[in-house]
Parts: structure tokens; C-alpha cells; sequence
């Protein structure tokens, strides 16, 4: 028995069609909503930066963020200054935080200077220096925004993630997670950076020690955890020179 | 059900039981074992699972009569593929919050046995109608069986459900945890989930000796 649909100049002219149709249509949307996914995107910047400094809107146990309406205005009361450090330069742009730490990464790689936004922010009297972070999960990248004092003291953090497996590593975007973070020093009294490592069975569950530079791993998430340590300490040491001047 | 034919009918229940995707036929285990540590993430996938194999058994129903069968398998490949994209784009665009959530899902939706079982084994022989109901069943049968093993994954292995601490705190030591309760980190880690699908396919096959093959 054999169909119209068997032939190989059907099945060709099929298999052409499918392609062409399928993938203009994919090309059309993705063109057509690019400006509004690229918006959510440089609000969503705002927002996890705001995070880290604690300006959102937690309730018990939930992180959220503000609202996706004042996030521009709040982001202008409580970011000072946005700097751009290259090298031994420190520059000032109002739209540091659109800087791709990903392509910056790869430009370091590449031997070229590696541009690294610095946010200074100001709550309630405090100063916050708010640092991105990037680097690899067990599927994906994982990235996030650490906040500091002038001695490199974590006020906050905020992690995410493109594709963790959901109920383990994605869970590095939770409350119980982050909140660790907060209060963990980075670097020793005698100024040597020691970031802070993701770990297992550190006898410390509640997260008392806050100079162990250790925090409380999430169990089968032993990769996604490895990967925070490992972007915790590769990318925040970028920043040590900037405290250490601050200090002087 | 007066509004479905005994036989249309029989589409969206026999899924349910008899005929479920994951207890019986085996299919979908990757994803039951990958995302059930979390009651949430459970409906989550159960939800979206429901949504793509439901329209994606419709298009290729409805385009079951000129797919050549040299290619079938990469057409169907192509249309949940296409399905999931447009729908990860637009909430993207209109409901970002969302789409952060179900982004990490995409992939797992994409390569689930069940929607490429379900197209080869059903769509393509039937007519969007039937198609539907089919994937509607197979959907609910799957995500039955997720909910259920994501339920007894949170509840042994966090001692909370959907983020609720139901067993008392683990770490201030109240509730069950002061009479000396522990949580079974075990139950955390992906074989613990197939344990728990071998456990509900025993369940099932006491009950209805019919389903037990003979050697």
C-alpha cells in the first residue's frame, strides 16, 4: 500500500515547508516581543539589585521583590552612584547596570580589560556596595547580586538561575538560601579574601558562625552549590582592590 | 458523563487507572524522578504537561493526514517544540513573573516521553476531538502520579508541603520534631522518587490483579 504521503519528493517538499513556515514564525514573534521581553529584563536588573541591598517587599517567607511598577523610581532614590571599574580607573554611568557581566567575562578571558559594575547604594543612613556575580550551575548559569558594607561584610544576596532542576538546585533563589548569606565577612580581619563556600554538613545549620565563610548546603544540590561558591569567590575578588582603597 | 460517548469517555478515565502513562506504561519516569522533590513543582509540570499535550495532540491530529511517515517523528518533535517556545515567549513578554517559574520546565516539557507517546501512538490515528480528550486523560493521569510522589517527597523529605512547615520546625525542634522526628534527607534525592513510583505501580497492582502479566 502505498500513500501520496510516502513518496520523496512529498516528504522533501514537507519537510521544507514545515521548516519555513515554523521558523518565520518563530523569528516573527521573538523580533515582535523582543522589546518588551528586553524591558522586563533591565526591570528585573533593577529589581534583584534592589533585592540585595533589602529594599523588597519579603513577607515571612517568600522573597519579593517591589513592584515592577516603582521598581525605576526606587532604584533611582536608593542607588547613588553606579560605577564602572576598569583596571585602576572608576568611572560613573547611569546605566552601569545594563552592563552584560557575561560578555564582560569573556572579554576578560580574551585578555581584554573586564569592566565591573559596582552599585553604591544608600538606606536608612547605610551604605551598600552591591556587586553582580556570574558564573555555572549544574544545567545552566547561575547568577546573582551580593550587597556589602565597606568591609566586605554580606548584607545580602540574590541568587537565580536559567534551568537548576526545580525543588533542588533552583532552589538557590529561596528565602532559607539567601538569607544565609547576610552577615557571612568575606574576607579575614588581616584583609585576605576568603569568599564563602557552599557547604555540607558544616555543623552549623542555623548559620551561627558568621566568620567560618561557609554557609549551609541545599541536600542533592551538591553542583549548583559548588557553582554559587565558585562565582562567590572568583567574581567578588575582582572588588577587593576597590575596598581596599575605600579603606585607605 | 451525558455529554461524552461511552467510548469518548473512556479516553479521559482509563489514563486515570488502568491505563496510567507512568504506573503502567512506564513513560515519563525522567521527569517524575527529576522535579517531584517539591509538592509546587509537581503542579507546576502537571499543569503545563496538561496544557501541551492537550493542544499538541489537537495540531497533529489535525495535521495527521499529510505528514509523510518517513518524518514523523521529527514533524511531531517540531510542533511541541514550536508549541512551548511561542508560549515561553509570550510569557515572557506579558507575564514575566510567570515565566521565570516555568522556564526551567520548557525543556523537560519538550522531551517528555509521554506528549511524543501520546502523538505517535494516539494523535496520528485519530480525530482532533478524541485527540484531545486522550491527551486531556493522559495529562491528569500523569500528573496524578506526580502530585502524589511530589506530596510524600516534601513531606518526608523537607517535612513541609507547597513551603508550609506541616511537621513543626526542624530546626527550633516543635511540633513532631521535639518528640524526636527526623526528616529523611534521603527522600531529597532522585531514587527516591522511583522507590516511591514503585511503591504506587504495588498499590495499583494488588488492588486490580488483572494488570499482573503472566511469565
Amino acid at each position: 500500500m502505498s500513500k501520496r504521503t510516502d513518496s520523496n519528493g512529498y516528504t522533501m517538499m514537507f519537510a521544507v515547508i514545515m521548516v519555513f513556515v515554523v521558523g518565520s514564525l518563530l523569528a516573527f514573534l521573538a523580533s515582535s516581543l523582543k522589546p518588551a521581553i528586553k524591558e522586563n529584563e533591565r526591570i528585573e536588573k533593577q529589581q534583584n539589585i534592589l533585592y540585595a541591598m533589602g529594599v523588597n517587599e519579603n513577607d515571612a517567607s517568600n522573597a519579593n521583590f517591589v513592584s515592577t511598577k516603582v521598581a525605576g523610581a526606587e532604584f533611582k532614590k536608593y542607588i547613588k552612584k553606579q560605577l564602572v571599574l576598569e583596571g585602576n580607573k572608576i568611572s560613573e554611568s547611569q546605566d552601569a547596570y545594563l552592563i552584560d557581566v557575561k560578555k564582560q567575562q569573556a572579554n576578560a578571558k580574551d585578555g581584554k580589560v573586564r569592566k565591573l559594575p559596582l552599585f553604591v547604594g544608600e538606606k536608612e543612613g547605610k551604605t551598600f556596595y552591591v556587586a553582580p556575580i556570574r558564573g555555572k550551575g549544574l544545567w545552566d548559569a547561575i547568577w546573582g547580586y551580593v550587597s556589602m558594607d565597606e568591609n566586605m561584610v554580606v548584607q545580602g544576596a540574590y541568587f537565580d538561575h536559567k534551568g537548576e532542576t526545580p525543588g533542588l538546585g533552583a532552589n538557590i533563589k529561596q528565602r532559607y538560601f539567601m538569607d544565609d548569606f547576610i552577615g557571612e565577612h568575606l574576607m579575614t580581619e588581616d584583609g585576605v579574601f576568603k569568599g564563602i563556600t557552599v557547604k555540607k554538613g558544616n555543623n552549623d545549620a542555623v548559620n551561627e558562625d558568621k566568620t567560618d565563610y561557609e554557609v549551609d548546603a541545599i541536600a542533592g544540590a551538591t553542583i549548583t552549590g559548588d557553582g554559587v561558591s565558585a562565582m562567590i569567590k572568583k567574581d567578588l575578588s575582582l572588588y577587593v582592590p576597590y575596598f581596599k582603597n575605600l579603606k585607605k | 458523563m451525558g455529554l461524552l460517548s461511552k467510548r469518548d469517555a473512556a479516553l479521559l478515565t482509563d489514563p486515570l487507572a488502568d491505563n496510567n502513562p507512568i504506573t503502567i506504561q512506564v513513560l515519563g519516569i525522567c521527569s517524575a524522578l527529576a522535579i517531584t522533590a517539591e509538592l509546587k513543582a509537581s503542579i507546576v509540570m502537571a499543569v503545563s504537561v496538561l496544557f501541551v499535550l492537550g493542544l499538541g495532540n489537537v495540531v497533529i491530529s489535525l495535521m495527521r493526514n499529510i505528514i509523510p511517515s518517513k518524518i514523523r517523528i521529527i514533524v511531531q518533535l517540531i510542533v511541541v517544540a514550536t508549541l512551548v517556545i511561542i508560549v515561553d515567549l509570550v510569557l515572557k513578554a506579558f507575564a514575566y513573573e510567570l515565566s521565570k517559574t516555568l522556564s526551567v520546565f520548557v525543556g523537560l516539557i519538550i522531551t517528555n516521553c509521554i506528549i511524543m507517546g501520546r502523538f505517535e501512538a494516539f494523535a496520528l490515528g485519530n480525530g482532533p476531538w478524541r485527540a484531545f480528550l486522550d491527551g486531556i486523560g493522559n495529562a491528569v493521569g500523569y500528573g496524578v502520579i506526580l502530585i502524589a510522589v511530589g506530596f510524600f517527597r516534601e513531606l518526608l523529605g523537607s517535612g513541609t508541603l507547597l513551603g508550609f512547615k506541616v511537621l513543626g520546625d526542624p530546626i527550633e525542634k516543635t511540633g513532631l520534631y521535639a518528640i524526636g522526628y527526623e526528616n529523611n534527607g534521603f527522600m531529597l534525592l532522585s531514587p527516591m522518587a522511583l522507590i516511591v513510583v514503585g511503591i504506587l505501580i504495588w498499590i495499583q497492582r494488588s488492588r486490580n490483579t488483572s494488570l499482573i502479566e503472566e511469565n
